[in-house]
């Protein structure tokens, strides 16, 4: 939990001489390896010393030294600590060639580093900006650059105290809205360019023109942003062929608000409530994540009892997740509400612990730096155990006979949306997705974080890669939160729930940290570099919904429209997330 | 058989219709024998909320309103003691905390001059809160070492316009607080009087 993230035993160096480096800065760890050797080494790190799993990609940009870094966490699907690599470039032409080659999985999260930070990458097969619209002026995760509401570099902002009087944001900026132009911005020369256009051309390479004689052409079908399946402002654009997928883009930032350029204004304890409305589902797991990174840094203990309460908040948003799931999931299929209105009745009586306790049911800003912000009272404790005893395991039984045998869901579900295990390995897919195909890859017993150690507890995992054995992954591991959730309620101690005493001001040494934990949609990791000041120096989350995305062409291509909709729904996305 | 598992998901939905109409009629029951009422009222709610719920869960806001337990927090407030002539001291020291730990920075400090000295004193001059920008967080409340901003319970807050809340509409007096939270109340209380006595004893045996 404290030790900082290991490099293993690994020897690049020697491996790679003249190529690869250890990264000597104070506070960091992993290996630094020449930019024009990237995909050799790479493939040497998935092949020869099995880290197979790229986790996270993510850019840095260092301004003082000119620098632009791209760093990469890697895991073994084995189990095991993390694997560290990184890249660097000059910051005026920060380029590197793309991992897609290697791993799939690095797709989207290179067009985000792209998008955000301005790094470009060779041989990428669709180097679009992803969460910021085409025709955006700059990369806003650069350090330069200034949001249209910019007040100053870090908070707190002086403005507001001893002399704080009260403006409105808007008033600031001479357009009085959130809009900012680009320095000699002309509106009479502007022409307009359709953004869509380059989307639009990447889908166009599938369209074929003649089938047996007779002249066809495919249809682009836009999925959402508005559309009741896509669970909020997701878009996806659909080519089709008849009605069958051909091919498939997410378009996503919609709901983009740049959470971590947010994030590295904040000082560290403020990032905690941020974090609540990522997954706002799961507002626990998220709080859990940003904690253990920080904790790493800071190199503290966590009180024990803290660590209990963790555990059983972390559990409980797991199965109120995957209850919702469930539901949702139906809704998307057409069987309206029935499941969903079900599911609702038990986590609204799980958020109510969450309120008693945290006094918030969905924002509950619950974990701080070395324990929780309070104690469980005896009474939610108590409310707890009887859900737990009494009535969740029934209600999961009771969700397990309305629908696992019903042959509509099977007919759907079972067969659809398939996913190899080496695909998804290669595609990053985590938590839930990677389980159904094939890989028990669960971190709280591959990395095991906090007390997950001393639960005894099975990682569920089945061997179909379909809808049917996502779904049967999420009900068995209600079962298995379950059984998590006894022994901690059994074996909770007495005792303080924050190791230090309670501060707004952390102190925090230079470095860096990537904390991460088995979040209900997947790997939730925080990667966070400090500089020892009191605001976090660069601020990455590892979205699950985000990452678990990248496979999604490959999911629907070849099945019918209509199981966009159900596809979609069981890679279990939330936008709060996704876009950031 | 084909359709076993379709019959056996309706039986599911059968016994949840059923439990609707039964739980209404023993609620009936109950009500002629022991007065108590399954809606719009305080032990209907309780059950509605508890493990042994089924039949109809929800509540039907407005008219009935789920109580709040006493660590819920919405918008904060300024805590004022009531003095000996209803004087309002409020507690708030104008020492800034509350505005550099504010996650959105909603929280404007104006601090408090002596007109005599032009020095400054403990007090501010001016407190607002932008209610449109407050998260809800708690940390002002949380980390404030003087009991003088605490989180509300009233969530009815719904205007046409912006919300900005300066101090007259911040202030509550500490009756309010311990009313809405009494164990927290309670037990900051008793901190601040075992300071305050520890604080008069080390100044005596200083003086002795």
């Amino acid at each position: 939990m404290t030790t900082p993230a290991s490099v293993s035993t690994v020897d690049l160096a020697a491996r790679f001489p003249g190529i690869v480096s250890a990264d000597s800065r104070p506070g960091y760890s992993g290996w630094i390896i020449n930019a024009d050797k990237l995909i050799e080494v790479a493939t040497a790190i998935r092949d020869e010393f099995g880290y197979d799993l790229l986790s996270s990609v993510t850019g840095v940009d260092y301004p003082a030294d000119g620098k632009m870094e791209v760093v990469y966490h890697a895991f073994k699907t084995t189990g095991g600590s993390i694997f560290v690599f990184k890249v660097q470039m000059p910051r005026d032409d920060p380029v590197v060639s793309s991992l897609v080659p290697v791993w799939k999985g690095a797709e989207l999260q290179e067009r985000e580093a792209w998008d955000l930070l301005g790094i470009k990458f060779t041989n990428h097969p669709d180097l679009r900006r992803i969460l910021m619209w085409e025709g955006f002026e700059g990369h806003p995760l650069r350090k330069d650059w200034k949001e249209p509401f910019y007040e100053e570099e870090l908070k707190p902002f002086k403005s507001r105290w001893p002399d704080g009087k009260h403006t409105i944001a808007e008033a600031k900026n001479p357009f009085r809205d959130n809009v900012q132009f680009p320095v000699g911005f002309d509106p009479e020369k502007y022409t307009f360019e359709d953004p869509e256009q380059a989307l639009y051309t990447s889908l166009r390479k599938y369209q074929s023109e003649d089938k047996d004689g007779i002249k066809t052409d495919h249809i682009l079908v836009n999925m959402g942003p508005q559309h009741p399946s896509t669970h909020g402002v997701f878009r996806a654009v659909v080519m089709l062929d008849g009605e069958d997928i051909v091919s498939l883009k997410p378009v996503m930032g919609y709901l983009h608000r740049n959470h971590e350029k947010i994030g590295e204004r904040n000082t560290f304890l403020q990032n905690m409530p941020y974090t609540d409305r990522l997954d706002y589902f799961n507002s626990m797991s998220n709080n859990f994540g940003y904690a253990l990174a920080v904790e790493k840094l800071m190199g503290i203990q966590v009180a024990e009892r803290a660590d209990y309460i963790r555990v059983i908040m972390a559990e409980l948003t797991r199965i109120q997740n995957h209850l919702i799931w469930a539901g949702m999931m139906l809704n998307d299929l057409g069987a309206m509400y029935t499941p969903a209105l079900y599911a609702f009745e038990e986590r609204e009586l799980i958020l109510d612990i969450f309120e008693a306790t945290a006094g918030s049911r969905m924002m509950c800003n619950y974990f701080r730096f070395g324990g929780v912000a309070r104690d469980m009272t005896e009474d939610a404790l108590r409310k707890t155990r009887e859900l737990v005893h009494d009535r969740l395991p029934g209600k999961v039984d009771e969700m397990d006979r309305l629908l696992t045998d019903n042959e509509v869901l099977v007919s759907r579900l079972k067969g659809m949306g398939y996913l190899s295990a080496e695909d998804a390995i290669n595609t990053s897919m985590t938590g839930p997705m990677l389980r159904a195909s094939g890989v028990p890859y669960d971190i709280r017993r591959a990395d095991p974080y906090s007390v997950y150690d001393r639960f005894e507890f099975d990682v569920v995992s089945r061997p179909e890669g379909d809808m049917y054995a996502r779904y049967l992954v999420r009900i068995e591991e209600m079962r298995q939160s379950l059984k998590i959730l006894e022994q901690a309620l059994k074996q909770i101690p007495a005792g303080p729930i924050l190791s230090g005493k309670p501060q707004y001001q952390v102190k925090i040494q230079p470095g860096e940290a990537y904390g991460r934990v088995e979040a209900p949609k997947g790997e939730l990791g925080y990667y966070i570099v400090s500089n020892g000041k009191p605001n976090p120096y660069r601020y990455h989350v590892r979205a699950p919904s985000f990452i678990n995305l990248t496979s999604l062409e490959m999911l629907c291509v070849g099945e019918k429209i209509a199981d966009f909709v159900a596809i979609l729904g069981a890679v279990d996305i939330v936008l709060g997330e996704l876009d950031r | 058989m084909y359709g076993k598992g379709l019959l056996k998901g309706l039986g599911v939905t059968f016994v949840r219709f059923f439990n609707t109409y039964w739980e209404d009629l023993t609620w009936m029951w109950r009500r002629v024998t022991t007065g108590e009422k399954r809606y719009h009222s305080a032990e209907g709610i309780a059950h509605r909320s508890s493990k042994n719920t089924r039949g109809i869960f929800t509540v039907q806001y407005p008219e009935e309103k789920l109580p709040v337990p006493e660590e819920f927090r919405y918008i904060p407030f300024l805590v004022y003691d009531e003095g000996a002539d209803g004087a309002k001291e409020i507690r708030c020291t104008s020492c800034g905390i509350c505005s550099k730990v504010c996650p959105p920075q909603c929280i404007w400090i104006v601090r408090g001059t002596d007109p005599s000295t032009g020095r400054p004193k403990p007090q501010p001059a001016e407190f607002y809160i932008d209610a449109d920008i407050c998260m809800n967080c708690g940390f002002c409340a949380e980390y404030c070492p003087f009991d003088a901003i605490k989180m509300d319970h009233d969530y009815e807050l719904a205007s046409y316009t912006r919300t900005l809340l300066p101090m007259e509409k911040l202030m509550k007096p500490a009756s309010y607080y311990a009313e809405i939270r009494p164990l927290n109340a309670a037990r900051e209380d008793e901190a601040r009087k075992a300071k305050e006595a520890a604080k008069a004893a080390k100044a005596e045996a200083a003086a002795a």
